[in-house]
């Protein structure tokens, strides 16, 4: 490529902008300040500035990427530039709100926020600095991509660890580091957030490993696939026993409270899995997926509750068959008046279904029978052969076993004539009709297969919680249950697990993000369908749909 | 006794009358075609053939037995396949597995390895194309793959809907010349046609459809040089 084209440098100054806008509205969405508290070095820099600088850094890093070919001087100056104008908002406004009160329009703009981006000095010599360390930033963000990939791979991944470590001190503290040993880890590497110790120790294990990956991985791989056949399958059985293992011993290494998130984010994974068949496999949309959860844990308190509203005082094994079925009839009782539908409309029904549910379950005529606003009290633990599933420890394995049963029949009926049906109804109804395919059979099979999934995982959170109540079963789940299908990939098993763990079990880590969470949502989203629209763990054909288009375009004839 | 007798069918789309009492029939071993203009309510005849639409009115018969009470997917099991208007393939499937999908009525891996050679020995531009993802064929391309997915289920009666519709000229001939081949083969085809021109050359004995009923019917040959079939459907002034 020609080395002497001009460097670009409206587009180091449009991105510098954009940069810039972001960091203003992070700032006055009140994320900077929230975040503020969060030490994620401490005494260094906390996760406010992480978010702030951020967006200096991705302003200087986007100049780079846009100019590969620039000589690297040029795309030095050219990131300080974006890093200098990304911090150009923030000035304004501390300029501005510092005489003038914004607060009863923008109340995030607090004089708390306005200290934290002048660093704590007086307004000129803060914002001074503040222009520097974005001039700076955004020089850095602009050497990583200049950096050749086996130094920024390590470099990268080395950052990231910190940030992660950093940011899940508060519980990696609460899990390990209370006695003994841990305490000892824990005085060495955490304070308020990591210590300078500890972030050096982080960063130089993970990028060290990186690196050493990096030179020897691509050895160790072609060694692999050099052996024959057979031992390349005792290969593969070895990783699946030693995938088996670990989540078995899971509990044991993730202590009481990461044990009760992954609980959590496993009664999502059983639903994901069930919606990944109607959504990613059959390609209905339904928005009222949260109607069979609903109805998998009413009938299983009714059945067992050992309150007032129990009609059969059944044991959590007796009833987690029935709780099944009610809910695999409600899906075929929704899936008969939906079958001739399609996309929106199907939406639109489906989310009108979710809340017909709620609302009986919520109605004083049905109060008699499932307890209206009071819910369903006294339902007792599941317990086998003496075990009571009552610590999140031991549910651990109920919710695990169900998860594996689930995981393991959506994989087979993806490949089996079923799972063949249901592709071919996604891509087009007309044509698979006309390739012999009963529509009706095979609608009728995902709403039912996909209400099974979402009724064993309501039965269990119903065990699991003792008691239920209409507020739990809202729309918000149903909404949670599809993004986590579309952040991990529509179709793809492995992108369930994924999905659920980033939008269930982090938000579960970081409480403070509560505040925040369904605009993590739809910024992810956004950026997901921007950046990789097929997920992060995508199913194969998809995957190809995505991005062969893009390399060999159709040809017009 | 025909192959196919459509007798006097009604069929409405709520209160559209789309066809108002088609009859015709197609004897085994020929090419027949229905041609007429945009609207006219030719893939409302094939739909209601392939049991997609069901006739208000009338009657469908395949050899002898009545269609319409069976529902579409059992249709195919009986021989007739459609191949809907539009290039309608699976675009995110490669050409192999489209082809595997059109013979999704059938279970003996064998006899279906053994019709996938047959298929691409008709097309052998699929065959070398026979792991590319079906969405970046091009438009001809399109056009023989949802024609040869539908050979898959092995039809004895082939329900066509506008093969030629926006193929260069050059590549109209060699789709109608694959479908006189697979005519030859031994299987019956229903041909619809905006391409009148075309159509007629290749067919046994052709249909005029006008607003949803039959407006003539004759040998391929007659239709040829009938006087407004010229005027209205070949542009002979
Ligand atoms: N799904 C539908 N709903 C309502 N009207 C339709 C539908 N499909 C076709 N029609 C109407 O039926 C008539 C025949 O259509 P069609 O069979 O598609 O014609 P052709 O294939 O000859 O162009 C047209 O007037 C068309 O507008
Ligand atoms: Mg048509």
């Amino acid at each position: 490529m020609d080395t002497q084209i001009g460097f670009n440098w409206r587009e180091s100054v449009r991105l510098g902008l954009i940069g810039g806008l972001v960091a203003l509205s992070l700032s006055l969405i009140g994320v900077v300040e929230t975040f503020g508290g969060r030490g994620i070095i401490s005494g260094v820099i906390s996760l406010g500035q992480i978010l702030l600088f951020g967006a200096m850094a991705g302003a200087g890093y986007m100049s780079a990427r846009q100019n590969p070919h620039a000589r690297t001087g040029l795309n030095l100056v050219g990131g300080l530039i974006a890093g200098l104008l990304a911090s150009l908002p923030l000035i304004v406004l501390v300029f501005v709100a510092g005489p003038i009160n914004l607060r009863d329009f923008l109340p995030n703009a607090s004089p708390g926020l306005l200290k934290l981006l002048i660093f704590e000095q007086d307004q000129a010599t803060g914002s001074l600095l503040l222009l520097a360390v974005s001039a700076v930033v955004g020089l850095v963000g602009a050497g990583i991509t200049l950096l050749p990939g086996r130094v920024r791979h390590p470099l990268l991944m080395g950052l990231l660890f910190v940030l992660m470590v950093g940011l899940l001190s508060e519980i990696i503290i609460l899990a390990w580091g209370t006695k003994g040993l841990g305490l000892k880890i824990r005085r060495f590497m955490f304070d308020k957030g990591l210590s300078i110790r500890g972030t050096l120790l982080v960063f130089l294990i993970v990028a060290g490993l990186n690196a050493l990956w990096g030179a020897l991985g691509g050895r160790a791989q072609a060694r692999v696939s050099a052996l024959p056949a057979q031992q390349q399958k005792v290969l593969g059985w070895g990783r699946i026993a030693l995938g088996v293992l670990f989540m078995l011993v899971l509990p044991m290494i993730l202590r009481t409270y990461l044990t009760e998130v992954i609980n959590n984010v496993g009664l999502f994974i059983l639903m994901g899995f069930g919606l990944n068949i109607v959504v990613g496999f059959a390609g209905l949309l339904d928005l009222g997926y949260v109607a069979f959860f609903a109805i998998g844990a009413y009938t299983m308190g009714v059945l067992t509750s050992q309150g007032e509203l129990g009609v059969a005082g059944m044991s959590f094994w007796s009833a987690l068959p029935i709780a099944v079925a009610a809910s695999v009839l409600a899906g075929v009782i929704l899936g008969v008046p939906v079958l001739r539908m399609r996309g929106d409309y199907l939406a639109i029904v489906t989310l009108g279904f979710g809340e017909i549910i709620r609302i009986l379950a919520l109605s004083d005529f049905l109060a008699p029978a499932i307890g209206g606003a009071q819910g369903i009290l006294k339902i007792p633990k599941a317990s086998l052969g003496g075990l009571e599933f009552v610590a999140p420890e031991t549910l651990y394995y109920l919710i695990l076993a169900a998860c594996l049963v689930a995981a393991f029949v959506s994989w087979r009926l993806r490949d089996a004539r079923l799972g063949r049906q249901w592709m071919a109804m996604r891509e087009d109804e007309d044509v698979a009709e006309a390739m012999g395919i009963n529509l009706v059979q095979t609608k009728l099979l995902a709403f039912a297969m996909g209400a099974a999934f979402a009724g064993l995982s309501g039965a269990i959170f119903a065990t699991k919680l003792s008691s239920i109540f209409p507020h739990s079963f809202n729309l918000l789940i149903s909404i949670n249950v599809l993004c986590l299908i579309i952040v991990g990939g529509m179709g793809s098993l492995p992108g369930v697990m994924v999905g659920a763990l980033i939008l269930v079990g982090l938000p579960e880590l970081l409480r403070e993000f509560a505040e925040y969470r369904l605009l993590m949502y739809g910024a992810l989203l956004i950026v997901m369908m921007l950046s990789r629209p097929e997920g992060f763990w995508p199913e194969e054909s998809r995957k190809r749909e995505l991005h062969e288009f893009e390399t060999e375009p159709v040809l017009a004839d | 006794m025909a192959m196919l007798e459509v007798e006097n069918v009604h069929v409405y789309y709520g209160n559209i009358h789309a066809l108002k009492g088609v009859s015709l029939t197609v004897e085994e071993g020929e090419i027949v075609t229905l041609i007429g203009a945009n609207g006219a309510g030719k893939s409302t005849t094939l739909f209601t053939i392939s049991g997609v639409h069901k006739p208000r009115e009338g009657t469908v018969r395949l050899e002898g037995e009545d269609l319409i009470s069976y529902p579409a997917h059992q249709i195919v099991a009986k021989g007739v396949c459609q191949v809907p208007e539009g290039r309608r393939i699976f675009t995110r499937l490669t050409v192999q597995e489209n082809l595997e999908m059109g013979a999704f009525t059938r279970t003996n891996r064998a006899d279906i390895r053994q019709d996938l050679e047959r298929v691409f020995s008709l097309f052998p531009r699929l065959k070398e194309r026979r792991s590319q993802v079906g969405g970046t064929l091009s438009g001809g391309e399109q056009q023989m793959l949802s024609t040869a997915r539908a050979m898959m289920s092995r039809p004895r009666l082939l329900l066509l809907d506008e093969p030629s519709m926006g193929l260069a000229p050059m590549l109209v001939e060699s789709i109608f010349a694959t479908i006189q081949e697979i005519n030859r083969e031994g299987t019956t085809i229903l041909l619809v046609e905006q391409n009148a021109q075309m159509a007629l050359q290749v067919a046994h004995r052709g249909y005029v459809l006008e607003t949803g009923a039959i407006a003539l019917s004759d040998s391929a040959a007659n239709l040829r040089r009938n006087e407004m079939v010229q005027k209205v459907y070949l542009g002979i002034v």
